[in-house]
């Protein structure tokens, strides 16, 4: 249990504010055990930042990516729809999410259709808070350990963003190993496009076994990655090579809350 | 009789012209089958991308190898066109090394630098060649590559071979003569060979070469069209077309959108007529067949250059699953040219019983795909294979409901409660207090 209130918008906006930032917790990071983990590491960091800020929750909906992504454009738009509705009677300016399928759908497909905010990926937004100095990261408790970063499809080649969550890293004063296929050349790890709802096509491997053991071939010990979903599949690929207490997968708004002690 | 040369020549050059003219407009209506789409934004930056991409090559140097290897091969593709300009004007004219009194001292260097092209051409050539055939690199060799594909990708290496053996001893051949004006860097090396022969054989043999040159030149141009090397003309329109958006953003469909609009519209009447325009034909939604792509999938197709750098970097081809984005490109091209082929015999399309998914991509290629862009971004010339899967993803899923039954569960999810998993939406808030 969270130790401090999480505001709703609805609440916020019935004692008459409006808040800097919407955190936009995504249906893992509401419903998927090991995605609410990361969810509450984001809420704990944004408490700490003393930031004003606010979620809409049971007031979100599916975004609409796996829809569109496995081809139903009809749903997608429905939701899409619905969303921006609340989303536009909330008069929301500024959104952060932490799962990249959120950020690139609100980012780049709700403009079309009427719904314009200012999206960014939490490693995104954290970033900046540090830049303002509005964020202390303090690298103690991770100095000198061996982590690499898995960077997700919807963040790295779908929106171009490489270094936001290498910066956030290097403040954490970890020893980053990048895996022989990274940045723009990075694997999937086989959720995107809506694997993650379905089983995978007849084939000689699983993809997230393969990126698991790029990820372990660099020596890490700690696995990062930016989206719940990658999470999800790394982990699954760790214990599927029996390393699960060699090597740990962590978001990094996790890797922030841990080294901040929150 | 001493114009008989120039004739034929012209002759030669007018056909080669022709011909080609006229399978280039054929390819043109091929493309124009497609559906419309605006990639007419941005002239600026479309521009700067060609020249960066297609131009500059930027996207083929992520394989230093290949890429330093084809950047010769390219860059004396280009330079010795300067030397073909001349065997044109001295074919109609009947002159001879027509360029070299304009430049006069220059022009002993420039044809040799020329040279020293075809030499690292040659040698590049043999490289890529022992790639393909004796390491058998894995991208080259895979299923898709069958056939054709694979003779066709030996056949331009061949080609090249031959045109830069006749360029090189051209000009050694001439050096013996017993006026001889000219000698250049290599093919001076390359004279002792010929310096036995005649001097009418060395006329003789001269000329022999000009002409297997030329003609040579003459019968790529016409290759081209029929092979994966069209890419060297269609890469520069590509990527002046290629989609400039961040790659993650998916196209929205218009159609759908007036749909839900009405649906969601309180004001709106479910009994009311359908608008009248009722001659209007009726839009598919997604993609089926082909020519229910943009004329930008289609201008991607024609361009591809099946070098299997989006294959190679494909997370379900890397793990044995059937989808190569490859073969998309490739069942594409061959689709519409089937398509074109039987409109030209027709008059106008008459149904073949055969469509894109179903005949070339099958659903097993269609729902492996993560749709992770890994493909877009290998593509050295910005083709978006990715596109092409989710616009036949569209017909699946809207027009045929054949999605596979997970994805059908997950989606009835997303309608009834707002997630892709059976949770309800009232539980949504619940990790606050968990
Ligand atoms: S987007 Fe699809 S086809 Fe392209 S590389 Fe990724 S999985 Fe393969
Ligand atoms: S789509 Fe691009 S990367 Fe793939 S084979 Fe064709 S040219 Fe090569």
């Amino acid at each position: 249990m969270t130790t401090f209130q999480v505001p709703t918008l609805a609440q916020m906006t019935a004692e008459g504010k409006a808040p800097e930032v919407l955190f936009w917790v995504g249906c893992a990071g509401s419903f998927d055990d090991r995605a609410k983990k990361i969810t509450k590491a984001m809420a704990k960091i944004l408490h700490h930042t003393g930031i004003s800020y606010a979620v809409l929750g049971t007031e979100e909906g599916c975004t609409g990516d796996p829809a569109k992504r496995a081809g139903n454009e009809f749903l997608f738009q429905m939701q899409a729809m619905m969303n921006i509705q609340v989303l536009n009677g909330y008069e929301v300016k500024h959104i952060v999410t932490t799962c990249p399928h959120c950020f690139n759908t609100l980012k780049n497909e709700y403009p079309e259709l009427g719904g314009n905010y200012h999206v960014e990926h939490h490693s995104q937004f954290l970033n900046r808070l540090l830049k303002e100095g509005r964020l202390k990261i303090e690298g103690g408790s991770f100095k000198g350990k061996k982590i690499t970063f898995h960077d997700p499809c919807y963040l790295g080649r779908a929106n171009d963003e490489y270094e936001a969550p290498r910066a956030l890293l290097e403040k954490l004063d970890v020893s980053l190993k990048e895996m022989r296929r990274c940045k723009q050349n990075g694997l999937c790890c086989g959720a995107g496009g809506s694997q993650m709802f379905k089983e995978a096509e007849k084939g000689t491997a699983e993809i997230n076994h393969v990126r698991a053991d790029e990820a372990m071939e660099t020596g890490a010990e700690i696995v990062v990655a930016g989206c719940p979903f990658c999470n999800t599949m790394l982990t699954d690929g760790v214990k599927n090579r029996e390393k699960e207490d060699q090597v740990q997968v962590l978001d990094l708004a996790e890797m922030i809350a841990l080294a901040e002690d929150l | 009789m001493t114009y008989l040369p120039n004739i034929l020549f012209i002759a030669a050059l007018a056909t080669a012209i022709a011909v080609f003219a006229r399978k280039a407009g054929r390819i043109r209506k091929n493309i124009g089958l497609g559906k419309d789409t605006d990639r007419s934004d941005r002239p600026s930056d479309r521009l700067q991308n060609m020249l960066r991409v297609a131009f500059g090559q930027s996207k083929m140097q992520a394989r230093p190898v290949a890429g330093a290897l084809h950047f010769i091969v390219y860059v004396s593709f280009l330079i010795i066109n300067i030397e073909v300009l001349e065997i044109i004007v001295d074919g109609i004219f009947g002159t001879h090394r027509a360029f070299a009194p304009f430049l006069g001292k220059a022009y002993a260097p420039i044809i040799s630098a020329f040279e020293v092209l075809a030499v690292l051409t040659v040698i590049a050539v043999l490289i890529f060649w022992w790639r393909r055939n004796v390491s058998k690199l894995d991208r080259f060799h895979k299923p898709e590559m069958k056939g054709w594909a694979f003779t066709d990708a030996n056949n331009i290496l061949y080609i090249e071979l031959v045109l830069m053996f006749a360029f090189l001893n051209m000009n050694a051949l001439e050096a013996n003569f017993s006026d001889a004006h000219h000698s250049f860097l290599i093919s001076q090396y390359i004279a002792p060979l010929w310096s036995g022969a005649s001097e009418w054989g060395l006329h003789f043999g001269e000329r022999l070469f000009w002409w297997v040159h030329i003609l040579g030149i003459f019968a790529f141009l016409n290759y081209l069209p029929y092979s994966k090397h069209f890419h060297i003309i269609l890469a520069f329109p590509n990527t002046y077309y290629a989609n400039l958006e961040a790659k993650g953003r998916f196209e929205n469909n218009a159609t759908v959108t007036k749909e839900v609009a009405m649906m969601m519209d309180p004001t709106a009447d479910p009994f009311a007529a359908p608008a009248a325009d009722t001659d209007a034909p009726i839009e598919r939604f997604g993609a089926k067949d082909a020519n229910d792509l943009s004329w930008a999938n289609l201008l991607n197709a024609y361009t591809c250059t099946e070098c299997g750098r989006c294959t190679s970097e494909c997370p379900a081809n890397l793990t044995g699953k059937k989808l190569s984005p490859r073969k998309i490109m490739m069942d594409t091209r061959d689709r519409i040219e089937e398509i074109g082929v039987n409109i030209a015999a027709n008059g106008s399309f008459v149904d073949d019983g055969r469509s894109l998914l179903g005949d070339y991509i099958t659903n097993e290629e269609l729902w492996a795909c993560t749709s992770c862009n890994a493909c877009v971004q290998a593509c050295p010339v910005d083709i978006d294979p990715l596109n092409i899967i989710m616009k036949l993803r569209n017909f699946a899923t809207m027009e045929e409901s054949s999605a596979p039954g997970a994805l059908n569960a997950m989606m009835t999810n997303v309608e009834n409660n707002g997630a892709p998993w059976p949770f309800n939406q009232m539980d949504r808030a619940n990790w606050i207090n968990e």
